[in-house]
């Protein structure tokens, strides 16, 4: 599991073109600081060596102490100013809009179902389409968090308050892992998301889905589950579009908004729960919900040591469903 | 360093190859043990096979398991020394095939407990037994 995470999140491998262009700065810089270190160093044993010949103080102050920098960094500032300028213009102008809210310590995803213009809300993956340009308006509701897909582009700081922005692009299908890069807690190292990008009629097909209701419960053991759900509460920091609506709708979308917790209509597609802590199975579900505060402690979410095996393995086989 | 005890020097050799020998004696005797426990317990189980699928599994969600990579919650017991306890679960004999049986279905062999069956195929619990056993 490591190091299949380890090749998903990497600067080294940069999957669009503004990380094409940060890959190519860092080579650069990279290689060419290298060149004039081990030139500098030679230099140095040259002239502690007992023989040394007596230099030209004049050439080598003017030469290789003003002339060598000033050229070697005026053509550095051209080329990356030029450079820079290919990068994508940070705009939500004729892209695809989502809205990312960091919370300590997990990510709200918001999407705008194209049909009905409601919002569709999600947790910890962002999937955009492959080869479009798509903005993220990015905010925080706690403390100022920063989103980072290191193969896709740079990052972008997410401050209560404030929307900031950060378009991105990936040019191949794939899954990029990203995580919170401005330390925002005790749990700032378990505040990871992925990049989901697919082909547009699959990630047409993909909202379409994502904005329906929960799959209802059709075996027992499922409407045990969701039983347990609304017995023990979950729905006070939970949604379940479907199970936890009241009815009034504008009662409705002030709980919605309200509830701490990461929307969970359709929990059981996503990759990791915890925001990239686990993988996403029953076991993982199950172990969670018994206790968060040993797998990611400090997170909001209390144990339920009380719940009997049934009812908790239940509980997980739904939320597990819920595809 | 200046011997400040000339007229023990004998007795110190003496003392020192006993010491070796029993040093000797030791890791050989517990070589022995690991290799008749991993090899002998489950037939047919890869312990590192097993340790992997357990890594996988994400066992370590809820159990503390020394070797493998994980969170080490606490909603299930310590695995630390699970292949010398007598018990699996506190009631089920601590044997290859039960254990084989309950990382298939937990709740089939002990029902009302917390662990839920995690689609783990016949196979894969025989490495991941195998693996257990070698946790002493």
């Amino acid at each position: 599991m490591t190091t299949a995470m380890g090749e998903l999140q990497s600067v080294l491998h940069p999957a669009g073109a503004d990380a094409a262009i940060v890959h190519q700065f860092s080579w650069v810089l990279f290689v060419g600081g290298a060149i004039i270190f081990v030139a500098v160093m030679a230099l140095l044993a040259l002239g502690m060596r007992r023989e040394a010949h007596p230099v030209r103080p004049k050439l080598w102050i003017f030469g290789a102490g003003i002339a060598f920098p000033v050229l070697v960094l005026t053509a550095l500032l051209t080329w990356s100013t030029w450079r820079s300028a290919e990068l994508a213009p940070q705009t939500s102008h004729k892209a695809l809009t989502i809205s990312v809210t960091g919370k300590m310590w997990w990510w709200e995803v918001r999407y705008r179902d194209p049909a009905s213009g409601r919002e569709i809300v999600s947790a910890n993956e962002i999937h955009i389409p492959v080869g479009e340009s798509v903005y993220l308006g990015l905010t925080a509701s706690d403390v100022i968090h920063s989103l980072w897909v290191p193969s896709l582009a740079g990052k972008r700081d997410m401050i209560p308050g404030r929307v900031t922005g950060l378009n991105l692009r990936a040019d191949k299908p794939g899954v990029y892992r990203g995580q919170c890069a401005e330390y925002c807690g005790e749990q700032h190292a378990r505040m990871a998301f992925h990049v989901i990008a697919l082909p547009r009629p699959e990630f047409d097909a993909w909202l379409a889905r994502q904005g329906a209701p929960a799959i209802a419960p059709d075996t027992t053991v499922l409407q045990r589950g969701r039983d347990a759900f609304l017995a023990h509460s979950c729905q006070t920091c939970h949604t379940i579009r479907g199970v936890t609506d009241t009815g009034n709708n504008l009662q409705q979308q002030i709980a919605d908004i309200s509830r701490r917790g990461p929307d969970l209509t359709h929990v059981g597609s996503r990759r990791t729960i915890g925001a990239g802590t686990l993988n996403n199975h029953r076991g993982t579900l199950a172990g969670w919900i018994a206790d968060p505060q040993a797998i990611k402690p400090g997170v909001f979410m209390p144990p339920s040591h009380d719940m009997d095996g049934e009812t908790l393995r239940a509980l997980a086989t739904y939320l597990e469903h819920l595809k | 360093m200046r011997n400040l005890y000339p007229q023990y020097g004998g007795v110190r050799a003496v003392l020192r190859s006993l010491g070796a020998l029993a040093c000797a004696l030791l890791t050989s005797a517990c070589h022995q043990n690991d290799a008749s426990t991993e090899s002998t317990r489950v037939p047919g189980g890869d312990p590192e096979r097993g340790r992997l699928l357990t890594q996988q599994y994400q066992c370590a969600a809820c159990h503390y398991i020394p070797k493998v990579q994980g969170v080490n919650g606490d909603a299930g017991p310590s695995l630390e020394y699970m292949g010398r306890l007598s018990y699996i679960a506190g009631s089920i004999p601590n044997q290859p095939d039960n254990m084989i049986r309950f990382l298939q279905n937990p709740p089939a062999v002990k029902p009302g407990i917390l662990m839920p069956a995690l689609g783990i195929s016949e196979d894969e619990a025989r490495d991941m037994a195998a693996f257990m056993y070698t946790l002493r």
